[in-house]
């Protein structure tokens, strides 16, 4: 079984995903982070906020950002698998459905909190 | 006048009492637009080497007897045709995870097991006497399970899973599968006494989500679905035993 995930595409993708994890619960820990240092004051969260303009830093967050969306894709493409059917008006929603619905509420997410930052 | 081509098939055989280890064989098979891989098996039993082992019954993705590795995907070779291989060639091999028998037949008990463990049938919450007529259900109870009893036994699923290749405790895709058929089944009162086997390290739990057994399934089981829904009825059946009263969880 040794190198057992490199013999199929189909197992690769599904180890992409798994090790795309840890980077999800990175983002989560520097947000976090964020609040901890909002609530000991405006210098902490200034200099919180000054640790993220860092070339390092945007460079973690482009890495953090490909990762999360390829972890959001494809978790949404197995999430079907793992409930029990949807059933709108009497009709079994497709797979494909139920991907297209999690990643449409992911995308619309994801741009009302941009637009929260961004503009308020 | 029908057109024939040729194809290079490549089989795995081995004779345990003969080989060290398995090794691949090569034929040269001429087959037809319409030819699977089954057939062309069954064309090197017939002309070429009468001693090649494999199994087989149907010939139309029913029995699920002739599930192979081809170019390692797990298949009903009966399913799969050499024209989508051509011009390259076809490599057949038994069934991934599972110890041969000989050449192309692998050793069912393990699986065989494990559904017998199940319970693969209807237990009734009280035997009625026939006179008392049928068990009746509605469609949508009918629904709930259908494609779930789709399932062949074929093993295809059994190959994908690569926490069976790992683990081979592992209760695996189709034995859940049918478990769950009969849990969800309204006719049926006898989830108390398969949760155990669902609930178990060796039962949902083992499963990581690789999906590669959906993906393979030929009868659209989607046994991934069937451990997945598994592991939230799981959970549910660990927190609900502090606030129900035993024997009353259905």
């Amino acid at each position: 079984m040794a190198g057992w995930w490199r013999r199929n595409p189909f197992f690769v993708r599904y180890m992409l995903r798994e090790l795309t994890a840890p980077f999800v619960a990175i983002y989560a820990v520097i947000l976090l982070v964020g609040l901890v240092r909002l609530a000991q004051g405006e210098a902490a969260y200034d200099a919180w906020f000054a640790a993220l303009t860092h070339p390092a830093s945007i460079a973690i967050h482009w890495l953090l950002l490909v990762a999360l969306i390829y972890h959001s894709v494809t978790l949404w493409q197995v999430m079907p698998k793992t409930m029990p059917p949807l059933k709108v008006a009497g009709h079994t929603l497709p797979e494909l459905g139920v991907t297209a619905l999690g990643l449409l509420a992911t995308l619309t997410v994801s741009v009302v909190v941009y637009a929260l930052v961004r503009w308020l | 006048m029908v057109e024939t081509r040729t194809i290079e098939m490549e089989v795995l055989r081995y004779h345990p009492e003969r080989d060290a280890e398995p090794h691949l064989q090569s034929y040269q098979v001429p087959f037809t637009h319409d030819m699977s891989v089954l057939q062309g098996l069954q064309y090197v039993k017939d002309h070429l080497d009468g001693s090649l082992t494999f199994r087989w019954s149907c010939r139309m993705a029913i029995c699920g007897s002739c599930g192979h590795m081809v170019n390692g995907v797990p298949q009903l070779s009966c399913h799969t045709f050499l024209r989508d291989y051509f011009p390259g060639k076809v490599r057949v091999e038994p069934l991934n995870h599972f110890p041969i028998l000989r050449d192309l037949a692998v050793d069912q008990t393990d699986f065989l097991k494990k559904l017998e463990s199940i319970k693969p049938y209807i237990i009734p919450a009280e035997n009625k006497p026939v006179e008392s007529g049928e068990f009746l259900q509605t469609p949508a109870q009918l629904d709930r399970f259908y494609q779930f009893s789709q399932c062949i036994n074929c093993l295809l699923c059994y190959s994908a899973c690569p926490q069976y290749g790992l683990n081979s405790e592992f209760i695996g895709p189709a034995a859940m599968a049918l478990l769950h058929r009969y849990n969800a089944d309204s006719r049926d009162a006898g989830r108390a006494e398969r949760m155990p086997i669902v609930n178990a390290e060796e039962g949902v739990w083992s499963c990581t989500l690789v999906g590669y057994c959906s993906e393979v399934c030929p009868k659209g089981v989607n046994p991934a679905n069937a451990v997945n829904q598994n592991k939230v009825n799981s959970a549910l059946d660990y927190f609900l035993r502090f606030v129900t009263p035993r024997g009353t969880g259905r």
